[in-house]
């Protein structure tokens, strides 16, 4: 530890994030979600999709199911029960059990009931096949690690360099994947198109239109995987993929992320209550299973504390960052995943104005290295303050890459100059990588070098947004987290338990419900120790 | 000396010194007129010397001449980053540009609070959203939130004001009603994603649903954002708009004058 922070003041934010969480937990604990239900079949296999004429979509199998299930108000016994009945009758597997469901218009429901001892033991099976697939998967990528001797997140020497593609077509977006990859890029993010977060299913096959983004789809997952995986091969490299499990279908992204080798995933508890005004409930439900499926497969989650501070000041509002970081790692802890894994979310956002301001930066960005040792923090470059001046812009960011190596920071979203215009042309990130493989090179050692000043602006700056952040958490304690969120203890942003998109998608569990998919992941069972 | 030949700022009066011609302008990079300007892109080939005289031929094709290709680069496989730099030929007459403006005299936070008390004798009703698929809320909110932005309260300030902000993904058809419902006096639109030109759809949209509805003339239309401008607005035919920059008072100023306006020709 680099600052000399209060330790009893850290350890007391976290028994209270504890606490918060346990609330949130209790009280969404009988509760699932058609996105969840989804998310099991997915797991089981189902992913193909049905074409609609009338709009030239692909409508997905899961949801057809699911839809029925809701329709038919059986869904609350859970997919997993009935599908592994039909699993039992037609001796077929999930995945040809839907072919067939789909085909002929037959609802699950329709099915004679076989014996219950032997459903149990049917949906045991299944979910034990779903998981060990998924621990392939993991091994998969286990291999590459070895063979290109990858040392993220423990012994980086930088880090790591994310950029974003995002022009809509999938195929282009692999050019400039690769580009980039050769830059020095060490993650692509995969940007989604302008809305996706608000449709209730996932889009299907290979895409080619989006705007402002593309299109989560399995397929292009794939297509984008296979592409990193030759480049990595040409340069000596694992290349990380990255892509958005939020929104309605949040935890189907974790699953299709977890079968096709996406290795990171933008996974916040929050961010689509406050930033795309789905319901809180759903939410919740939803991270917590996209998380408990990241422990399994390894995905390393990035929270979106950032974005917080585009729109509440972030001068004023740093403590609303660490508190929520508190959070954040509660809830993932509880979905069984170890610090590692955690890339908490941070960004540079305060008026670059204001004097002294890079010390205040440098204050945050240390205080967050140094409250979570483990954890590989996701550092956001400047955005709401960039410009249409691309020169200007281009030198914040390159005191923000200064930061970042600075402090050590664990996966760095490189910031490119044209953020206040579209989204980044080839040459952008090239000229933005370039800056970042000149500052991280130069600066590699600096970290070891520095030590701060005991008193000073920076330590006491640090120490007064903890203090903050204690403050807030007791209040968030008291109130509960529901109502905190409605009283805008985030991001000056107020939802309601009930309001928000996605909220008739929120179910009760019944008495009947089986599903031994959920049951392992929430003990742990195929987390790698 | 002619109205349109001025000396450059602090230049001294001397022979070797020329002229600004007002109907001749082009860029100042190291001296007057030389028309000096940087370009940058990439090109999808291999960076080579063939790839170096593709860039400086564009350059020319571009209207410039005296052109250099000052940094040939290659990003990666297949792509070539060059930066270059060329004087143009080409001049504009300032004297003849015409820009469509806003019509507003921009007033204080309290000269408008005057002037709807004293003139309107009631509270102007302004409602805001962005609209569609967008989830920006910073621009709209710095325009009604009470803080306002850089300084310059928000609508929600105004003693005189009722500003209500629906917030963002906020349907044109649920706007409009909502509108009516509220009896607004004024509209006012955010689009910030400008992907596809897809802000200019959504206002299009707005404004013929508006149209179809027989609710064009009821309200006073404004958007704004950062890619938005009061031409484009017209264009798209809404009354006004705004681009970076925006003060909560020059909408509000905007929106008086227009009432004014509109409340004159109709008495
Ligand atoms: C903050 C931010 C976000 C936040 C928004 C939080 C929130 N609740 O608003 C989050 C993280 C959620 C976000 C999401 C996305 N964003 Co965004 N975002 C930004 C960012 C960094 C800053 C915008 C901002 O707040 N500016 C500050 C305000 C004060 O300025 P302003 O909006 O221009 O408003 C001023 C004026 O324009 C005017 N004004 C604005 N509206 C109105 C309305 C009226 C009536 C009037 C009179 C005036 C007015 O007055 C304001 C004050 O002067 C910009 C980049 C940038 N630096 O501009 C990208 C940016 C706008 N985002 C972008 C994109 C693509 C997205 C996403 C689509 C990404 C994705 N694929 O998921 C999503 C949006 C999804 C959706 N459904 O919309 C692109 C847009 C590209 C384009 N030209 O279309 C940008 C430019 C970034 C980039 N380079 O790619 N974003």
């Amino acid at each position: 530890m680099k600052l000399n922070l209060n330790k009893k003041q850290i350890s007391e934010c976290r028994s209270i994030a504890k606490k918060i969480g346990l609330q949130v937990q209790k009280a969404l604990s009988q509760n699932t979600s058609v996105a969840s239900e989804r998310t099991f079949l997915r797991l089981l296999g189902v992913d193909q999709a049905k074409h609609i004429s009338e709009n030239n979509q692909f409508y997905p199998y899961a949801n057809i199911i699911i839809d029925d299930l809701v329709k038919n108000d059986t869904i609350s016994d859970g997919v997993l029960f009935w599908m592994a009945n039909a699993c039992l009758h037609f001796k077929k597997d999930p995945k040809e059990v839907s072919e067939y469901l789909v085909k002929e218009n037959i609802s699950l429901t329709e099915i004679k009931l076989e014996k219950r001892s032997l459903i149990e033991k049917k949906s045991k099976d299944l979910a034990k096949a779903a998981l060990e697939k998924i621990c392939k998967t993991r091994s998969q990528r286990d291999v590459f690690i070895k063979k290109y001797k990858d040392t993220f997140p423990k012994s980086s020497t930088h880090p790591l360099k994310y950029v974003i593609v995002a022009s809509g077509n999938i195929f282009e977006d692999i050019v400039q994947a690769r580009s980039a990859a050769q830059a020095g890029a060490e993650v692509i993010a995969v940007i989604r198109s302008t809305a996706q977060s608000l449709l209730d299913f996932v889009p299907h096959g290979a895409t080619t239109e989006g705007f402002g983004g593309t299109y989560a789809t399995q397929e292009n997952f794939k297509i984008m995987r296979r592409a990193l995986d030759e480049e990595g091969e040409k340069i000596g490299r694992y290349i990380r993929l990255t892509n958005y499990s939020s929104g309605l279908c949040m935890s189907e992204i974790a699953a299709i992320a977890a079968i096709e080798r996406l290795d990171f995933l933008l996974c916040d508890s929050l961010y689509g209550i406050l930033f795309r005004d789905i319901n809180m409930q759903r939410t919740l439900i939803d991270q917590h299973l996209s998380r408990m499926i990241c422990a399994v497969s390894e995905i390393y989650i990035n929270t979106g504390e950032d974005n917080y501070l585009t729109t509440a000041d972030a001068i004023e509002n740093g403590h609303q960052v660490l508190a929520s970081q508190f959070i954040n790692e509660r809830f993932a802890l509880s979905a069984n995943m170890k610090p590692q894994f955690m890339g908490l979310g941070h960004a540079m956002e305060m008026n670059p104005w204001h004097k002294d301001v890079i010390l205040l930066e440098i204050a945050r960005a240390q205080m967050t290295r140094d409250i979570f040792p483990e954890a590989p923090l996701k550092y956001m470059p400047p955005t709401k303050h960039m410009q249409g001046d691309v020169f200007f812009s281009h030198t914040y960011d390159a005191i923000f890459n200064f930061v970042s190596s600075l402090t050590k920071q664990g996966i760095h979203l490189v910031g490119m100059p044209t953020e206040a215009i579209h989204t980044p042309f080839l040459g952008d990130r090239y000229m933005a990588l370039k800056s970042c493989n000149y500052i991280f090179g130069g600066s590699e050692s600096l970290y070891n070098e520095i030590q701060y000043k005991k008193g000073g602006k920076i330590e006491k700056w640090s120490q007064k947004v903890l203090t903050d952040s204690l403050k807030l958490l007791k209040s968030i304690e008291k109130k509960g987290l529901f109502k905190s969120i409605e009283e805008k203890c985030f991001a000056e942003v107020s939802r309601s338990l009930t309001s928000g998109k996605g909220y008739n998608g929120v179910i009760q569990k019944s008495s009947d419900y089986i599903n031994p998919l959920y049951d392992y992941l929430k003990e742990g069972k195929y987390v790698r120790k | 000396m002619s109205e349109n030949e001025i000396y450059p700022y602090g230049a001294p009066e001397h022979p070797s010194v020329s002229k600004i011609d007002l109907t001749k302008l082009k860029p100042y990079g190291d001296a007057l007129n030389d028309g000096r300007t940087q370009v940058s892109f990439t090109l999808p080939i291999n960076p080579s010397p063939e790839a170096e005289e593709v860039a400086r031929k564009l350059m020319e094709k571009m209207g410039f001449i005296d052109t250099k290709v000052v940094c040939m680069e290659k990003p990666s496989e297949g792509f070539s980053y060059f930066v270059c730099y060329g004087a143009t030929e080409y001049t504009i007459d300032f004297t003849k540009i015409h820009v469509v403006k806003v019509e507003a005299e921009f007033k204080t936070f309290s000269e408008i609070n005057d002037l709807i008390k004293s003139k309107i004798k009631r509270k102007l009703v302004i409602l805001g959203a962005t609209t569609g698929f967008d989830a920006h809320t910073v621009g709209i909110d710095a325009i009604f939130n009470m803080k306002g932005y850089n300084g310059d309260y928000g609508l929600e300030r105004y003693p005189w004001i009722e500003a209500i902000n629906l917030g963002a993904q906020v349907l044109n058809e649920d706007l409009l009603d909502k509108a009516r419902e509220l009896k607004a006096d004024a509209i006012l639109v955010s689009q910030i994603v400008t992907e596809k030109d897809c802000h200019i759809k959504n206002l299009k949209s707005l404004m013929q649903l508006a149209e179809e509805k027989g609710v064009l003339q009821n309200f006073i239309f404004i958007c704004g954002g950062p890619r938005l401008n009061h031409p484009i607005a017209l264009e798209c035919g809404l009354d006004a708009g705004f681009g970076p920059g925006t003060l909560p008072s020059h909408v509000a100023s905007y929106v008086v004058d227009e009432f004014m306006r509109r409340k004159k020709v109709r008495e």
